[in-house]
């Protein structure tokens, strides 16, 4: 942008002689279908705001409800650890994927094919159902001695068990979306690094993985948002603590159940709309050095400044591909 | 097979090439594109590898610094033998792809689409390798960063992301890149081939000032003007063979064989 601003007007004059000024093309459908939409939004407010069922007393009352609050709280531990969780278990499931070895990418396959494709309301019964199934576990050779065992039940409480649940499945999406990420690097980035010296390791965590997750970031943004409402699930295994268990029962015991679910949908919103704040962030650091955003150097010197306002006009098609590789 | 391994290094070669035989894919689909290739490349001088496409002249760079197995025949560059160890009783070994790694790390490469990291600096960029595979400190790796893309005439585009230079400049910025890693050996692989016509002489002219400065280095390139002058020793090659070699005024002007005739007469 700096360079075209400062070729317009260095003495406040307008260097474009003859600046065509034009009546713009009558659009009055444009006005009535504002109208029309603007209408029905008003519509929609009055019905939430006057409707004396929803009893928004109630829900100012209780949305800072110690035991909501506490709900949120378990809600937000199990949405974080889970995804924590799960992004190790798929980075590892998609090297495998790309493994020379055939045993890592049958298991990597296997894996993926299993937790795709199963309901996560199962596999969450199942985890709940491990004590019955494996009263006692232990760790030792396959069909020779054992070092150590436990009784599941001490071991692995609900709150484990929907934790590595909810993991689980998420890391056999999360695998996929890594792999598309991965292979979405152009294999002259790695031939580069290779040429340069580099070994396997350092090309993948410092030339493969920083560009792939310009691809992995917002398909994982919205697993994390997914994941938010996937834990009001776990009440499969069951966890009974979390934000919409916890205000679904209060609501149930005091004969009010839409306050309550409003209660748990405003959460939901807050945190998603915080999510999606923290999302927006990550895209734009990760996409440094991809032509859309400047990014925090060299902005708007030399070509890229014309090529970013070019760009910015939006009446060319920018293919990034292209811009990484003219 | 075994002749060259064993073959003591000579002072004056950088780079033996011998019997050099590549076989891409398996069974039906194979497709043999390089059939016995020899070549020698004496210390600080310049070849220029020329050819039709698919004649196998980028596979043979490629095989120099290993970005390609070898399917027969032996590659030594600074009287050391690439990808392999032979052991006492003549058996071949293949090297740990740590030690193949350091190999490569002595040989510079300039690729035809730049692939300059996209999501580093121009200066970033040449940091990466003396930092990452030479261990070089920071503040170090900067310093001579910037010493390098001054030389190639960028000193004011450090802070720039790939996508926001020209091609020129982002090949020129490929070239600090390798030159940073202190090569005694550098490699181009049709380094102007995806430049716009104004901004291929801004390439060579690096280029140019490297070959000067007694770099050792082998180009393929359809830049015949550059190869008659700058060219010690120019190899035409097709079809996987070496046609013809021997210095720009004999192959360019006075060319044997009819292939390199033909070849010629399209490109010039």
């Amino acid at each position: 942008m700096g360079d075209v601003t400062t070729q317009t007007s260095p003495s406040g004059g307008d260097p474009v002689p003859n600046r065509i000024h034009a009546r713009p093309v009558p659009r009055p459908g444009r006005l009535v279908a504002a109208a029309v939409v603007l209408v029905l939004a008003a519509m929609a407010a009055n019905a939430l705001v006057t409707n004396d069922n929803f009893r928004w007393d109630v829900v100012w009352l209780y949305l800072r409800d110690v035991v909501v609050v506490r709900g949120v709280m378990w809600t937000l531990i199990l949405t974080f650890g889970s995804m924590a969780i799960a992004v190790v278990l798929a980075i590892t499931l998609a090297i495998m994927r790309r493994s020379d070895n055939p045993v890592m990418r049958w298991v990597s396959w296997a894996w993926i094919w299993f937790f795709r494709g199963t309901p996560i309301y199962t596999q969450l019964i199942f985890w709940g159902l491990l004590a019955v199934l494996y009263p006692r576990l232990s760790l030792g050779i396959p069909f020779g001695p054992e070092f150590f065992s436990f009784r599941t039940d001490d071991v692995l409480t609900a709150f484990w068990l929907a934790l590595f649940g909810l993991a689980f499945n998420e890391s056999a999406y999360l695998a996929e979306i890594m792999r598309a990420g991965l292979t979405s690097v152009d294999p002259g980035q790695a031939e580069a690094a290779k040429a340069l010296g580099m070994k396997d390791g350092k090309i993948l965590r410092r030339v493969i993985l920083p560009q792939a997750m310009r691809v992995i970031v917002p398909p994982t943004g919205n697993e994390t948002i997914s994941m938010l409402k996937t834990t009001s699930l776990v009440v499969a295994v069951p966890l009974t603590f979390e934000l919409t268990y916890a205000t679904s029962a209060m609501g149930n015991r005091q004969f009010l159940p839409i306050p309550f679910l409003v209660i748990a949908a405003l959460w939901y919103l807050l945190i998603t709309s915080i999510l999606m704040v923290g999302q927006h962030y990550l895209e734009q650091y990760y996409g440094r050095g991809f032509g859309t955003t400047t990014g925090r150097k060299g902005r708007g010197k030399g070509p890229g400044g014309r090529q970013a306002a070019i760009a910015a006009a939006g009446t060319v098609q920018v293919d990034l591909a292209k811009e990484v590789t003219p | 097979m075994s002749v060259a391994d064993t073959a003591p290094a000579d002072a004056g070669t950088m780079v033996s090439v011998r019997a050099v035989h590549k076989v891409f894919g398996h069974g039906h689909e194979a497709v043999h594109v390089l059939k016995g290739v020899d070549l020698d490349v004496a210390r600080g001088s310049v070849t220029v590898i020329l050819g039709p496409s698919g004649s196998g002249k980028s596979t043979l760079l490629r095989c120099v610094n290993e970005l390609e197995e070898i399917t027969g025949g032996s590659v030594v560059v600074d009287g050391e033998r690439m990808g392999y160890r032979e052991d006492a009783k003549g058996v071949l070994h293949r090297l740990h792809p740590k030690v193949v790694a350091r190999q490569r790390s002595r040989i510079g490469m300039v690729f035809q689409r730049f692939h300059l990291f996209p999501h580093m600096t121009a200066l970033e960029n040449v940091m990466e390798a003396p930092v990452q595979v030479k261990g070089l400190s920071k503040r170090e790796a900067r310093q001579r960063a910037a010493g390098l893309l001054e030389r190639v005439g960028l000193s004011d585009r450090t802070d720039h992301y790939p996508s926001q230079l020209s091609g020129g400049q982002q090949q020129r910025v490929a070239i600090a890149r390798a030159l940073a890693m202190d090569p005694e050996l550098m490699l181009f692989d049709e380094p102007t081939s995806a430049l716009d016509p104004e901004l291929v002489g801004e390439v060579l002219a690096v280029m140019r000032d490297l070959a000067e400065s007694g770099m050792t280095m082998i180009v393929v390139t359809h830049e015949i003007g550059f190869a008659r002058e700058v060219a010690d020793h120019v190899v035409f090659m097709d079809d996987g063979v070496i046609v013809e070699s021997g210095p720009p005024g004999e192959v360019l002007d006075d060319p044997q064989h009819e292939r390199t005739k033909n070849f010629l007469s399209h490109v010039l």
